[in-house]
């Protein structure tokens, strides 16, 4: 049985219906972004882990140049290790058939065609491959799928050199490969670079690594730290070629999946707070209004009785059903879009299953933080009803008093019409809530350039990147340093037209009590291809007087241009030096210490040697290049650069459309919410003196300017704020969303401002035309006899 | 005034009928009025609520629509105007004041008045209709800072700035005591003899009858008695 105060919260529900929706629709927004971040964070989290641990995924890595296996048992023996193996692993060439490009890969060994004990595979289709058959190779699923590759399809793999034919036996996933990168990709492009794992023996032969290793992975005891382990390993390991073990958090697919959680936390907590934040304004608009408007009813229900408290109830009861309106549209919004998010993952993160689960927690959270920012709300409201003495609620308000709105427009009596003073004494008798209706409004656009500004951040990055930085058309990189005259020997290849050298090496930088392990590249001083840059995109020359460090590294670092730090080269005699930081230079994708070539030959005391090269080619010839390259024996590698351009150009084409489409949803929610509510809030206080200008003779046009020239103002002073708080939410967004692994560069595009003012613009222009046709309704014969 | 124009009534109705909703639930508000109103005269309009009074008025001020009948201002039928028709029709030709004067809160006295003059065609100044009602001393009071009384003189001196052609006043002191109401009527009074503007005045109160040159007396939506006052009585010969 619905008592009469229920019937009451009903209808007068229903009479605001559609300022409780708008209300709602922003509520929804923040639960919506919540329950899809905190719960795709949650889920990415509990698959990682299971997946982590049911594959039995390494805790630390140790490439070595060439180990004896005998030396596994003291790997193991080793404080803290649980369990090692060691493995070969090595870089591949795919030879498709007809497919003229060569595409990287990856080789693993199996061992003897039974379960891993650290990184174990997930076999999708198939069997592994049987112990002493060359031929035989399970592929990862995602290569497979790019090529169709089903089992007992052939290809041919350049191992070392070695051309060899290899039939597929099984289709696999691996949790070291959830993010699986190719050497020099940007995004992964499951066409120019596979994994493939094969029978031990078959590599140890191919690599000439019979009874060795190359590395060594291993398991840690709960609880231990990595850290301790791996200066054991790398003082153990060094005569081996050692010396560069990394953690698990160092792995460059972990560390993708990390970075892509981190985000995920960026975005539940800057995301759901704007929305909330919004909608507690917007509660607190209206209920003030409700509770004007029903003083008369607060006065007759406690004259009849009802306590404090059942007319406290009562309007808080009115609030939460609008909460729990928004909380369930935004519950299934959230989850709708956390199924999709799922799903799009997974064409990037290859994880044999990922579902979003949010999980009650995630669900029991959000409906904490609406509640709390309901009642936050319309406490002001809800208690001022509760407190209205029932003699006072029932006499009827006094005019509102203009006189303490300043007097300065009383003077300037020519410069104004009288609508427009009416207009501006509004604003004037109300700063905090035409400022907090600038500030609803602002945020919404802020919004809209706060995550809308990642689009021109990308473009700029590939420009860049692309054109000032990288701009070899492919990278060739040697199983082996190689004399210089390999590049003679290559530069003569067809097709090529400029060929620079470079040299990379391991190392350790360390300033004081910092370090950072980071490769040193060296190149040539009129390197013309790979070139480094600063801060004002000015090229820097390598100079032989020291080394450019990238801004990341200097920050870690804690050196400026003039410092000197000391390099721990970690390969071949293991030379340690003082060098000079030369320059602070600009990187968006990983870091940078570079030196002249002859520099850093000198410093490993080695001759004129490089490590690979970096090519400007003639598009036309590139078929003979492409064939040349998979047969000369040295070349362990091959970066396409172009193509790998072009994957992540259109990574960021097919994101593009999909966030435009949400970013846009989200800022609109938050504008129309704002706009609409100020606007049927003003109406409704305004009702009766704009009927009684009607009456006078005024136009629905000229009534509507004073309604909506107020919005108009506020939405056009919100313009300049909301661009300054989106350029900050930008800037922001960039350092929290950055990463080793990648710089956010902060641009705005000016489009992306004037993108954001059209979307502002357009949601006022649809609230006041609602409020338009509304003012067409107003009931003139109704104010010549009401008292308001 | 031209004598073709004198002899031609402010209003003229026939048949004036008003019925609010259908069926069974239809109310007939106004059953029929024929009414000729001459220029210049100050009319009251007596009857107890639901009588039809207010109605007529909302028709004659073109706020309402009669269902049937015709009604002419200054031979002009306006029967059938549209709305913008409507609204330049009171912009140009009438004045209302209202039972709670129905200010802008957010303007001044002076500034209500200008709201006013801003969109008429021959105003007077809004300091002069200020004076008109006594309030040359407030024209910068905003209507938090004005008594009742004097809210409704400035309600009354933003009717008369644009010098209407007819004023209409529905109960224009049933929301004040009596001694603050003489003063408003005599407001009124002084502008109907002064500038000869044509005034409708819809009153519970008899007493203000005497006042009028004409008095219309409403019942059951019909137009019972007109009775010709053949003298009248000044505003501060009233009391009640």
């Amino acid at each position: 049985m619905l008592g009469p105060l229920n019937k009451k919260l009903i209808r007068d529900l229903w009479a605001v219906r559609g300022q409780a929706l708008a209300i709602a629709f922003v509520i929804a927004g923040g639960v919506a972004t919540q329950v899809m971040s905190v719960g795709m964070l949650y889920s990415l989290q509990e698959t990682r882990d299971a997946y982590y641990q049911r594959y039995r995924f390494a805790d630390v890595f140790a490439p070595v140049t060439r180990a004896p296996n005998a030396l596994v048992d003291d790997i193991a023996r080793l404080p803290g290790v649980r369990r090692a193996e060691g493995r070969i692993a090595a870089g591949a060439l795919i030879d498709m058939p007809g497919v003229v490009e060569p595409i990287s890969a990856t080789v693993i060994s199996a061992e003897n065609g039974g379960r891993q004990a650290i990184n174990d595979i997930h076999l999708v289709a198939g069997r592994r491959a049987a112990t002493g058959r060359v031929d035989e190779a399970v592929v990862s699923e995602a290569f497979a799928n790019a090529y169709r590759l089903t089992l007992g399809t052939s290809f041919a793999a350049i191992l070392d050199g070695a051309r060899r034919e290899l039939t597929v036996v099984g289709i696999a996933l691996s949790p070291e490969y959830v993010f699986a990168l190719g050497p020099g990709q940007f995004v992964p492009d499951d066409r120019r670079y596979g994994v493939l794992w094969m029978d031990r023996k078959t590599l140890a032969h191919a690599f000439d690594l019979d009874g060795a290793f190359n590395e060594a992975v291993l398991l840690l005891q709960p609880g231990a730290d990595p850290t301790g382990v791996i200066d054991r390993l790398d003082r153990m390991l060094r005569r081996y070629g050692g010396g560069r073990a990394f953690a698990r958090e160092d792995q460059i697919s972990d560390q993708f999946l990390s970075s892509e959680m981190d985000q995920l936390t960026t975005m539940a907590t800057v995301l759901p707070p704007v929305f909330l934040g919004v909608a507690a304004f917007l509660l607190n608009l209206v209920f003030g209004r409700l509770i004007a408007t029903e003083r008369g009813q607060i006065g007759l229900m406690k004259a009849f009785g009802y306590s404090d408290l059942a007319i406290g109830w009562h309007y808080l009861k009115f609030a939460f059903s609008i909460a729990g309106l928004g909380f369930l549209i935004g519950a299934g919004l959230g989850t709708w879009l956390g199924r999709e998010m799922a799903a799009l993952f997974l064409d990037y993160y290859r994880f044999p299953f990922l579902l979003f689960q949010a999980g009650a927690g995630t669900y029991a959270l959000a409906v904490l933080v609406t509640m709390g920012v309901t009642a936050l709300g319309v406490s002001h409201g809800v208690w001022r009803a509760a407190r209205l003495a029932p003699a006072v609620a029932m006499a009827p308000p006094p005019p509102p008093d203009y006189s303490i709105a300043g007097d300065w427009l009383t003077n300037a009596r020519r410069l104004f019409d009288q609508p427009t003073r009416m207009i501006l004494r509004r604003l004037l008798r109300w700063p905090l809530r035409a400022g907090f209706t600038v500030t609803g409004i602002a945020l919404a656009m802020a919004l809209y350039i706060g995550v809308s500004f990642f689009v021109d951040s990308m473009d700029h990055m590939v420009d860049v990147t692309f054109n000032l930085m990288q701009r070899q058309d492919i990278a060739v990189s040697f199983a082996e340093p190689r004399d210089r005259r390999a590049l003679f020997d290559l530069a003569g290849a067809p097709g090529v037209l400029v060929a620079e050298g470079f040299r990379s090496v391991p190392a350790m930088l360390r300033h004081g009590h910092r370090q950072v392990r980071q490769g040193l590249l060296g190149v040539p001083a009129e390197a013309q291809l790979n070139r480094v840059i600063d801060a004002a995109y000015r090229v820097v020359p390598p100079s032989p007087a020291g080394l450019l460090l990238s801004e990341n590294l200097a920050e870690k670092l804690d050196v400026h241009p003039g410092d000197r730090i000391e390099v721990q080269v970690l390969a071949g005699r293991w030379p340690r030096v003082e060098q000079t930081v030369a320059a602070v230079v600009k990187t968006y994708i990983g870091d940078a210490a570079v030196l002249e070539i002859g520099a850093l030959n000198r410093l490993m005391h080695e001759g004129p040697v490089i490590s690979g090269l970096y090519l400007s080619v003639d598009e036309a010839a590139r078929p003979a290049l492409y064939a040349t390259l998979k047969s000369t024996p040295m070349v362990a590698g091959v970066t396409l650069q172009t193509e790998a351009k072009r994957k992540f150009d259109k990574t960021l084409d097919e994101n593009i459309g999909r966030s435009v489409f949400f970013n846009t949803l989200f800022a609109m929610l938050v504008a129309v919410g704002v706009v609409y509510n100020a606007v049927r809030v003003a109406l409704a206080e305004r009702e009766r003196e704009l009927a009684s200008l009607r009456v006078l003779g005024f136009s629905h046009g000229e009534v509507a300017y004073i309604l909506l020239g107020e919005v108009a103002i506020l939405t056009l002073l919100a313009l300049p704020l909301g661009s300054v708080m989106g350029h900050f939410l930008a800037l922001g967004l960039s350092h929290a969303m950055s990463a080793d692994l990648y710089r956010i560069p902060f641009v705005v595009a000016p489009s992306t401002y004037g993108w954001a003012s059209i979307l502002i613009l357009s949601a006022a222009l649809a609230a006041g035309l609602v409020a338009w046709f509304r003012l067409g309704r107003l009931d003139l014969v109704a104010v010549l006899k009401t008292r308001e | 005034m031209s004598a073709a124009a004198a002899a031609e009534p402010t209003f003229r109705t026939a048949g004036l009928t008003k019925v609010y909703g259908s069926g069974a639930s239809a109310v007939h508000a106004l059953r029929g009025v024929d009414l000729a109103v001459p220029p210049g005269e100050l009319v009251v309009l007596l009857g107890a609520s639901g009588s039809g009074k207010s109605t007529l008025l909302n028709i004659l001020g073109g706020l309402d629509r009669a269902t049937d009948g015709s009604f002419a201002f200054r031979g002009q039928d306006l029967s059938r105007a549209s709305d913008g028709e409507l609204t330049q029709y009171r912009r140009r030709h009438v004045g209302f004041v209202f039972q709670f004067y129905n200010l802008m809160p957010s303007l001044t006295a002076a500034e209500n008045v200008d709201l006013v003059t801003e969109i008429a065609e021959r105003p007077i100044s809004a300091g002069e209709a200020l004076a008109m009602v006594g309030l040359e001393q407030r024209i910068d009071h905003f209507p938090a800072q004005l008594s009742g009384g004097e809210q409704q003189r400035v309600a009354i001196a933003r009717a008369i700035a644009k010098q209407p052609d007819v004023l209409l006043c529905d109960e224009p002191t049933g929301a004040l005591d009596s001694a603050t109401g003489i003063r408003v009527l005599a407001a009124l009074q002084q502008i109907n003899d002064h500038l000869g503007t044509t005034t409708l005045l819809i009153t519970h109160n008899a007493v203000v009858a005497d006042l009028a040159h004409r008095v219309l007396h409403f019942a059951d939506g019909q137009l019972r008695e007109t009775v010709i006052n053949e003298r009248r009585l000044g505003a501060d010969e009233l009391s009640w």
